[in-house]
């Protein structure tokens, strides 16, 4: 990716997700920071696609973000394995820091409603994999 | 009034007493089951057992009848959730949040939190104004922190003894609620003159606060 198109993106959390897209992004030519509370997480990255930087901390806490230089983020996605902390730090990114993109990765479906009453984007394994799992059901009735 | 309150440990048994004993329905959310079953032994309370920041478990609560609700769990981000959620979702008009990081005070207000505190901001400045001044007996906050109430002992270097209110000029948004004069309780007037081991009952704004004490005492804060 051309390097006018860089963006500066923070990843929360360094597990299978979080650890995947900052591998891709940082990749592609894109600034990332990754933020987990376990450093073990970052033996996740891969030495030969990531070159970005690595935070260990709570991401909920102001001063880590903060550290993340949260206030320059142009995107920041919430990837721990908690959705609350995705939700919070999300909320502090767009509302606090004017982060332009926030998204976050949430498990329990019964909360995309209440993402959206806080202009929250958020994407939801679980309703995506049911989704995925009944169309293919329908599309291939027994024969 | 119909509270709910979410968290466990001391704080939530000895919150749900002290609202009880104000005549108040409590319902308390917790995650252990063990716990659950001990407060239900315990307290006259409805419990639920769930996360509260799953929505079904907070309808299952009745989430939308109540007049306050109080996310006191130990994580910051649940507890913004829970008072988010039960405004948003469910129209509680008065949220309380308990914070850890002192931080997010401003930041659970900003989002929507009606009233978020935090204990080390509490103690900090409880400390911090109990060691200013050995005089200083006791001391509590009202108004969210806007008014501090205070007790001073008069000793007998303060520079206002003999002399009465009317003569003091106290500094402005500053008043002397009541002295204790050998355990009397006396709503001072204009007339009423200052002796050496007066207790005053001194209402304060965290501007002045420094300010008055120095007045009264003669010393620095």
């Amino acid at each position: 990716m051309a390097s006018k198109n860089n963006m500066y993106v923070i990843v929360i959390g360094c597990g299978r997700l979080g650890s995947f897209l900052a591998n891709m992004l940082s990749n592609e030519g894109h600034s990332i920071v990754v933020i987990d509370i376990k450093p073990i997480a970052f033996n996740a990255l891969a030495p030969d696609q990531f070159s970005g930087f690595k935070i260990e901390g709570d991401a909920t806490e102001l001063g880590i973000l903060k550290q993340a230089k949260i206030d320059k983020a142009d995107v920041l996605i919430g990837a721990t394995h908690d959705e609350n902390v995705n939700i919070m730090a999300a909320q502090i990114a767009k509302n606090r820091f004017d982060v332009p993109r926030v998204f976050v990765r949430i498990l329990d479906p019964n909360k995309e409603s209440f993402c959206k009453t806080i202009g929250i984007e958020c994407v939801c394994p679980t309703s995506m994999a049911a989704e995925k799992m009944i169309t293919a059901l329908r599309e291939k009735p027994e024969s | 009034m119909d509270t709910l309150i979410v968290g466990g440990g001391k704080i939530v048994y000895f919150l749900a007493k002290a609202f009880f004993s104000k005549g108040y329905n409590v319902t308390i959310i917790n995650r252990k089951k063990e716990e659950c079953s001990r407060l239900a032994r315990q307290l006259k309370a409805t419990i639920v057992f769930g996360n509260a920041t799953d929505p079904q478990i907070l309808k299952d609560a009745q989430t939308y009848s109540m007049d306050a609700v109080l996310a006191v769990t130990p994580n910051d981000e649940d507890n913004l959730v829970i008072c988010q959620l039960a405004k948003l979702n469910f129209g509680v008009k008065r949220t309380l949040a308990l914070v850890n990081d002192p931080d997010n005070e401003q930041v659970f207000q900003h989002l929507g939190v009606t009233t978020a505190f935090s204990t080390t901001h509490i103690i900090s400045s409880l400390i911090e104004q109990r060691t200013g001044l050995e005089e200083i007996v006791g001391l509590f906050s009202v108004a969210e922190g806007k008014v501090n109430v205070t007790e001073v002992i008069l000793s007998d270097d303060s520079p206002v003894l003999d002399k009465s209110l009317m003569e003091l000029e106290l500094p402005n948004d500053a008043l002397i609620a009541c002295i204790l004069r050998d355990d009397k309780p006396i709503i001072p007037r204009g007339v009423t003159k200052l002796n050496v081991k007066d207790r005053l009952l001194l209402i304060t704004m965290p501007e002045n606060h420094g300010q008055v004490l120095k007045f009264l005492t003669g010393s620095e804060v």
